[in-house]
Formats: C-alpha cells, sequence, structure tokens
C-alpha cells in the first residue's frame, strides 16, 4: 500500500469509526464528560452524618466535617475532622490524593498531639466501622478505572447510562462496580460493588440531588447497602459551601494539628 | 506557678482582644475516668498498696474567631488517686493562644509538642517535661510555657521555640508502685544554669516532607528534661545538666510498610552520648475481606552509653502486634514485647480499647517484668506486675 493509498483508505475509514465507537471508547467518553462537567468547583466545606445500622437494625451516628480544595491535574487534598464519636473528637485527616500514585495520608491524634504519617494502602477498610471503604470515599479521578458502556436504563424514572468501571489501583477490594450515571447531572444514581470474587456485595445510591453555584451537582444524602453482612450505612450531608477561599496552605502538617 | 499565671493572663488577654470580632466558635469537651490498677504482688515496701482506685478529668475548651485565623486552646488534668499521694495532681497541659497567617504561626502559652516518629521510645522528642507520677513508661508530659514561631514556606517548616519557666519532672510518692527504688524531691533539685529553672531554654526544629519521606531535624538546648540522680548530702537527688541535643527523626512510608528512625547526639550530661530507635511496621489490611488490620512492629533501641546509660534500653528490641478490628466499637490491641538483648530483663505491655454506645471507653492495659537482673533499672519493677482497667465518659 502506498502512501496515497493508505490516506485515502484512513479517510474513508474515519467517518466510519465515529459510529462503530467501542463501548469501551463510549464508557471512557461519559465519564471524561461528567469530569469535565465537574471542573472548576475550585473548594469546598461540607458537614456530614453518618449512620451506621446493624443486621439488628440497631444504629449509632458519626458526625464530621470536611475541607476539599480541587487540584488541577492531581487528585484533590481534602482534611476530615471527626466530632462524634465523642472518644475520637479532634482527631483530623489529612489526605493528598493521587490519581494512581498512593496517597499521602496523616492522622492527628489530639491527645498526644501526634501527627502520625499513615499507610495509604487500606483501600478496601471500613471507613470508621461504616459499610463505605475508604476507596468509596476517596477523590474520583478519571485514570482510576477502566471503563465499558453497557447500556441505557433508567433509575426512579431518571435516565442513566450504565457503565461497568474496573479499578486500576492497587488494593481494591472491587473486582468490578457498575455505574447508573444521569444523563442530566452527570453524576451517579447508583453503584453495585463487586467483590474480589465477582459476588454482589454493595449498593450505593444517592439521593435529593441539588445543584450549586448554578454547575455542580450533589447528592443530599447517601445509602450503602451490604448485602452479605445486611449492614448499611445512611451519609447525610448537611451542608456545602463552595469556593470558601482556601488554600494549599489549609491542607498541610501545620494545619492539621490545629483543625478543630 | 508565677510564669503559668503569667501566661495565663497574657492569653486571656490577648483572647479578649479579639473576641468581639465576627462570629466566634467555642465549645467545651473532654472525658471523666475511673480506672482501677491491680498488682500482682503484695508490695515489698508497707506504704505500698495492691490496688489503687482512681478518677481522671481532662477537661478542654476551644475558641475560635476570624474563621479560625485565631484560637484559644485549653487542656487541663486532674487525678484523684486513693491511695497515690502525688499522682493526685492538677496540671494546665495546654492554655494557648494561636495566630495563623499565610507563612506564620504563633503559638503563645502552655502547650504540648510532640516529635518523633517511633514507638517504643521517644528520644527526638524533648520540649516538655515527663510527668512521672502519672505513668513509669515516660508517655504523660506536662504543659510547657513558650513561643513558639512557625515560619511555613514550600520548602518545610522552621519552628523557633523559646521556653521560659522549666518544670522539674514529677517524682512518685512512697506509697506509689511502678518507681524506683529511692525518693527523690525537686526540693533538693541542683542544676548546672545559674538560672536553675528560670533559665530560657531555646529550640530550633525543621521538618518537611518529600514524597514518602517525612523528616525532621532539631537541636535543642536548655535545661536537661530528664534529671542525672546524683547522690551527696546523705541522699540521691536530681541534677538538672545544661544540655545540647541535636535530634533527626525521618519516617519512609512505602506502600504497607513504615520504615523509621529516631536519633539524638546529647552533650552536657557527664559523657557525651549518641542514642538511636530504628523501627519497622508492616500493615496486613483488610484481612480476607474482614475489615480487620493486624499490623507487625519491630524496633531496635540502642544507647552508645552501654550499661551506664540514663535508661533501661541500651540495647534492646520490640516486638509487637497491632490489631484493629474497624468494628463499629473501634476495638484495638496492641501487644509487644521488649527483650533487653544481653539478657537483664523483659517487658511485655497489653493495650485494649473498645467504646461502648457511643460516649463511653473501656481500656484494658497489663505489664509483666520478667527476669530482670539487679543491674537493670527495670529491675526495680520486678514485683510491679500490673493490670489496670479505665471506664471514661467522653462529652
Amino acid at each position: 500500500m502506498n502512501k496515497t493509498n493508505f490516506a485515502l483508505c484512513v479517510l474513508l475509514i474515519l467517518p466510519l469509526s465515529g459510529f462503530a465507537q467501542t463501548s469501551e471508547e463510549k464508557g471512557l467518553e461519559i465519564v471524561m464528560e461528567a469530569d469535565k462537567r465537574d471542573n472548576g468547583w475550585g473548594d469546598v466545606k461540607t458537614e456530614a452524618v453518618m449512620t451506621l445500622r446493624n443486621a439488628h437494625g440497631e444504629s449509632s451516628v458519626r458526625k464530621n466535617r470536611s475541607k476539599i480544595l480541587e487540584v488541577k491535574d492531581d487528585g484533590d487534598k481534602s482534611l476530615i475532622i471527626f466530632d462524634t464519636p465523642t472518644d475520637i473528637k479532634g482527631t483530623a485527616f489529612l489526605s493528598h490524593t493521587h490519581a494512581l500514585k498512593s496517597d499521602d495520608q496523616w492522622l492527628f491524634l489530639p491527645s498526644l498531639k501526634r501527627v502520625k504519617r499513615v499507610s495509604s494502602s487500606n483501600k478496601s477498610g471500613p471507613f470508621l466501622g461504616s459499610e463505605f471503604a475508604y476507596e468509596d470515599l476517596s477523590s474520583q479521578e478519571v485514570e482510576k478505572y477502566s471503563y465499558n458502556y453497557i447500556k441505557d436504563e433508567a433509575v426512579d424514572g431518571r435516565d442513566a447510562f450504565v457503565i461497568e468501571r474496573f479499578p486500576q489501583y492497587k488494593k481494591s477490594g472491587y473486582k468490578r462496580q457498575i455505574v447508573w450515571m444521569d444523563k442530566e447531572y452527570y453524576q451517579p444514581l447508583k453503584i453495585d460493588f463487586y467483590d474480589r470474587k465477582n459476588a454482589a456485595l454493595k449498593t450505593l445510591t444517592f439521593h435529593e440531588y441539588k445543584q450549586y453555584l448554578d454547575q455542580y451537582w450533589r447528592p443530599s444524602r447517601m445509602e450503602m447497602k451490604n448485602h452479605q453482612t445486611k449492614k448499611s450505612t445512611t451519609l447525610t450531608w448537611e451542608k456545602y459551601d463552595f469556593r470558601t477561599g482556601l488554600k494549599k496552605r489549609d491542607f498541610d502538617k501545620n494545619s492539621l494539628k490545629r483543625a478543630r | 506557678m508565677n510564669t503559668f499565671t503569667r501566661f495565663q493572663i497574657a492569653a486571656l488577654l490577648t483572647a479578649s482582644l479579639f473576641v468581639q470580632n465576627s462570629q466566634a466558635n467555642n465549645e467545651w469537651s473532654g472525658s471523666v475516668g475511673a480506672e482501677w490498677q491491680a498488682f500482682r504482688h503484695d508490695s515489698s515496701n508497707d506504704e505500698q498498696s495492691q490496688n489503687y482506685l482512681s478518677i481522671v478529668f481532662k477537661p478542654e475548651y476551644v475558641h475560635e474567631w476570624n474563621d479560625g485565623q485565631h484560637q484559644l486552646l485549653f487542656s487541663g488534668f486532674a487525678r484523684l488517686n486513693n491511695n497515690n499521694e502525688n499522682q493526685t495532681h492538677l496540671d494546665i497541659r495546654e492554655l494557648y493562644w494561636n495566630y495563623a497567617s499565610d507563612s506564620w504561626e504563633i503559638r503563645t502559652g502552655i502547650r504540648k509538642v510532640f516529635w518523633g516518629v517511633t514507638e517504643s521510645q521517644h528520644l527526638v522528642d524533648i520540649i516538655n517535661q515527663t510527668d512521672g507520677v502519672e505513668r513509669f513508661d515516660g508517655e504523660e508530659k506536662l504543659g510547657q510555657p513558650m513561643i513558639n514561631i512557625a515560619y511555613i514556606q514550600d520548602w518545610g517548616t522552621l519552628d523557633f521555640f523559646v521556653l521560659p519557666g522549666f518544670r522539674e519532672r514529677s517524682f512518685p510518692s512512697e506509697d506509689a508502685r511502678l518507681r524506683p527504688p529511692f525518693i527523690l524531691d525537686n526540693d533538693d533539685a541542683t542544676y548546672d544554669s545559674s538560672l536553675e529553672r528560670k533559665n530560657v531554654d531555646l529550640a530550633l526544629r525543621y521538618s518537611h516532607y518529600l514524597g514518602d519521606w517525612d523528616f525532621g531535624i532539631s537541636h535543642f538546648y536548655g535545661n536537661s528534661r530528664e534529671p542525672r540522680i546524683v547522690s551527696g548530702n546523705g541522699g540521691l537527688y536530681p541534677h538538672y545538666d545544661l544540655i545540647h541535643q541535636t535530634g533527626v527523626d525521618v519516617q519512609a512510608t512505602i506502600e504497607s510498610w513504615l520504615w523509621k528512625f529516631e536519633g539524638i547526639h546529647r552533650s552536657g550530661m557527664a559523657d557525651n552520648y549518641f542514642a538511636a530507635t530504628f523501627g519497622l511496621e508492616y500493615s496486613f489490611f483488610d484481612i480476607q475481606s474482614s475489615g480487620v488490620d493486624l499490623g507487625i512492629v519491630a524496633e531496635y533501641l540502642y544507647d552508645e552509653r552501654g550499661n551506664e546509660a540514663s535508661t533501661p534500653f541500651e540495647d534492646d528490641s520490640l516486638i509487637g502486634l497491632r490489631l484493629a478490628l474497624n468494628d463499629e466499637q473501634s476495638t484495638e490491641a496492641l501487644l509487644g514485647i521488649i527483650v533487653d538483648n544481653e539478657g537483664d530483663g523483659n517487658v511485655l505491655n497489653l493495650e485494649a480499647s473498645r467504646r461502648i454506645g457511643d460516649s463511653f471507653k473501656i481500656n484494658l492495659e497489663a505489664s509483666l517484668f520478667f527476669d530482670g537482673d539487679v543491674n537493670d533499672q527495670l529491675y526495680a519493677f520486678q514485683k510491679d506486675d500490673y493490670a489496670q482497667l479505665t471506664l471514661s465518659y467522653f462529652y
């Protein structure tokens, strides 16, 4: 094949490839669109309440406040301050997340006034004894998964893309996840989690989305149900304050020490 | 105590100047605990008991204004013990004003500052005096008056400390267990410094992190927190040397591994010496998807002075297991053994805790001392195997 013929072939195939988009390409395209739409929020302060319920219906509550800083071309920085249970009050957790490189994490222990650098290898373990794993709550970067578009399907009357995603980072507790991505919000409505043995493990649903700064959609409530243990956790977001003027300096070890 | 009062007044006055400003946040919290400590063996001394009961109160107060740019923090400590005279005591662990700007933080008042990375001993940590009546292992500290200025840049943090108001180490009374065989009194204390306890101590620390590495380099010049025990005038008395101490602490956090090092060089206390702790920790996270974490801790403790060392850890090893169930009650346990590599005495420690309901926590602690040699400092605790149960309420 000479050069002219090759160029001609490429020209002929090009328009076709638009129609013959693979499911991987379509999955990635949707996720990148979601990422693009969620760009530029800057920083946010939130207050969250977690209610843990076991199979017998007994419940306990954890309250925390977070600050998150959006970082261009890297994972976000976050600082979480725990308010209850009262025995861990004042404990604070600083995380500088990265897409594929392991995150940098520090814990402040108020009784010892000690800042400890901690391993971020614990992705799949429970966050504060809840049904949320650390990896469920960390910054969701596009590079963290590979994607596969499956079909369109509505969730509670809302149109959604159904995308299968496979964790690309080490030590994930999941073989795969299935995400129902709202076609209007470009935010998840539901996620099914499958454990390493590919058995159905948990389902997370997102409720009462609200729009902030005329652009960014955030859920007011998240429900995580564990199908294997019958335990569940409700995560309620009481407050989202965007663009409060947080800076890199609010996410260093010095600010971790005075986080209250 | 005079220094304290001055600092309290200074802190409170400064606070009141800013208090009217914008929306302020303030909150009381803390804990109250009941503790029972029981010893396996009867005591060799008539003054001592086999059971001790105590009540601990740790109130805390935070006042924030200007969106946290200014903070006033208080943390108090009080213990009442039925059989231990000196352990019945009060202390202001912290009472200070913290001002934070983009590249500076100024912290003025009484504070606790922790430096270091290892678990078995804290060589580099030198700002605060040890509360010697609280624990035999030196883990509990007294509040230290200070002015600390932190200069914060992209290349790291430089901390300057001016430390007026030296705190003498608190010593156990005769009725206490887990104490040296002799009784010390700070009324007999002597000093290198002609200013004695009024000596203003100084410290400087540079700390930073690069990728997986966190590190600090520090220097301290002033009254040694650790007294040298000297004999004379028909007894033993504490002597506080004027020392220089340079310290380095490093931790590399690589995947599930933590690699740790702390080293100090101290001069001014009899002979110059070097001491270090080398440590590593490996964690198995979320074992078999159970949520349970198991960590293995190993540390080597070295002191150049050998048997002449002022600590019992001159050539010792720590092996420990850390278990966290990560359940709703945050059940945790730490089992550790410190072995003297020359066969001069070992300590086995257990610490476990679990939350009860939303606001209570139960702690269990136990230590066994065995195979001690008469010449090792731990020999004094040979008959002091104990278990301790604490029930605390947090508010």
